[in-house]
């Protein structure tokens, strides 16, 4: 599946906008990401391992904390983004 | 979802000649027409900043004939802003926001009657000042305004339309609406600070704010006639490198701490204590590590004192100015702070003192003990050591 990486944590993903990372479940593309890219597992997982509440992840449009949460099955295709808040205006 | 409600009527609307004429291209529109532009007059909208957002926000939505705009803002334009902030002129530095964006919008359009609130959006003033509003757009620049904007208008049953940026991505939404999700839906709590950096630390691409700010401005225009499908319950992402918009779906949170069945927020908070800050733009993790003043560290240069000085900016910053020394962007450091020798004092810098300040602490983690940060970073030394020096 393809992994969308925000600009924001893209200087902890190898600069990378998107990665392909196979998988079967969204929990385990997020661990084989911050595998890859081991500074990115600070921003994503919070003490204790649990994704951070500021960070979003959707399945393609749908945010996963209504799907299975990581536990959600992927397939060929799906598209994984992670949205991190941000809050620049002026 | 339901489509929030247009604008009422007022009792008895009417557009005086020129009005009709200024508006013609509108009101040949069946979507619009005469009734859609009574509505935009009668709209009272709010703007939150009058700063990049809030520049071609208030300048659409006065010449598209919102007939009261409120503007929120208590800075003062300076150099930095110009690059972005277009409601603002290189004549205008120095003056406050407010005067200057209040000059442009009547240049624009003099029907619009212009409330101005010099202040900073806080939880004693928010619903005073939002009540008097149909519509609240969100431009503010941190986390701490941006919850207190979104429970304000929970609060108060206005809509939120809100737009974020960061260097070269967007984020656009509508939130508030009845049965729709709010801010806190999206994100029930803020990233601790200094995890994200600010638009003055991280940068941000001078047209970005326009593409949003408009976007911001459409929905408004549409949440006003009540046409099209608003962004309820829907988030954009504005991918500007990539020229790429992608549309996710924002739920409302069951749990919701404010717009929930069961809330447990019912009056406005302390925003800055809910975000972990001090106050707005608060520096990180500054404070909390050693620090050395520009001007301990230029008389240590000067006594050519064994000091070693580290650049913690990314390269493209060191083509601006800097204060020399071995770079090492902070992004490196965990893997070449072997590079470093501990015995040695050593002075980290940066542009404003953050990104050096978790340098600092990286480095005392990592078992450095004669490590402080330049209080202020090169703005710092610029200001009050090196009046030559470019600011940044």
């Amino acid at each position: 599946m393809t992994v969308h990486i925000p600009a924001p944590l893209r200087p902890y993903a190898g600069k990378e906008a998107a990665l392909e990372i196979p998988a079967a479940t969204v929990g385990e593309a997020l661990a084989r990401l911050v595998e890859r890219h081991p500074d990115l597992r600070r921003h994503l997982y919070g003490e204790g391992g649990k994704l951070r509440s500021f960070v979003n992840v959707y399945l393609n449009d749908e945010d996963i904390r209504y799907l299975q949460k990581e536990a959600t099955p992927v397939k060929e295709g799906d598209a994984l983004s992670i949205v991190p808040s941000i809050a620049g205006g002026r | 979802m339901a489509k929030p409600a247009a604008i009422p009527l007022p009792p008895e609307p009417t557009l005086s000649n020129e009005e009709i004429l200024r508006y013609s291209r509108h009101l040949i529109m069946p979507e619009v027409g005469m009734e859609g532009q009574l509505r935009l007059k009668a709209a009272r909208v709010l703007c939150v900043g009058a700063g990049g957002l809030g520049s071609p926000v208030s300048l659409y939505l006065a010449a598209a004939g919102v007939g009261t705009l409120g503007l929120v803002d208590f800075d003062v334009v300076d150099f930095t802003n110009l690059q972005r902030q277009i409601i603002h002129s290189t004549a205008d530095v120095g003056r406050k926001k407010l005067d200057s964006a209040v000059e442009k919008l009547r240049g624009v359009n003099p029907h619009v009657d212009l409330r101005t609130f010099e202040t900073r959006l806080n939880s004693e003033n928010a619903l005073r000042i939002v009540r008097d509003f149909d519509i609240v757009v969100d431009g503010t620049d941190n986390f701490p305004t941006r919850y207190l904007v979104n429970d304000a208008c929970v609060l108060a049953g206005k809509l939120n339309v809100y737009g974020s940026i960061f260097r070269f991505d967007g984020q656009v939404s509508v939130f508030a609406a009845k049965d729709g999700p709010c801010y806190r839906c999206l994100y029930p709590e803020p990233p601790p600070p200094g995890l994200v950096p600010s638009c003055a630390e991280g940068g941000v691409l001078g047209i970005l704010p326009g593409l949003v700010g408009v976007m911001q401005a459409t929905e408004t225009v549409k949440l006003i006639l009540g046409r099209g499908e608003p962004l309820v319950g829907r988030l954009i992402l504005v991918d500007a490198l990539g020229m790429r918009f992608q549309e996710l779906r924002i739920r409302k949170n069951p749990e919701c701490p404010i717009c929930g069945p069961r809330p447990t927020i019912t009056g406005l908070v302390d925003y800055d204590a809910f975000c972990g800050v001090r106050g707005e733009e608060a520096p990180g993790e500054t404070g909390r590590v050693p620090e050395i003043q520009v001007e301990e560290l230029k008389r240590k240069l000067d006594a050519r004192e064994d000091v070693f000085v580290l650049d913690v900016r990314e390269r493209h910053e060191v083509a601006i100015c800097g204060l020399g020394g071995h770079l090492i962007p902070l992004g490196e450091l965990p893997k070449r702070a072997h590079e470093l020798d501990s015995s040695r004092d050593i002075v980290v810098y940066c542009h404003l003192g953050v990104r050096s300040a978790k340098a600092v602490a990286f480095l005392r983690q990592a078992g450095f003990r004669k490590v402080r940060s330049l209080a202020g970073g090169v703005r710092a030394w610029a200001d009050r050591i090196d009046g030559s020096m470019p600011k940044y």
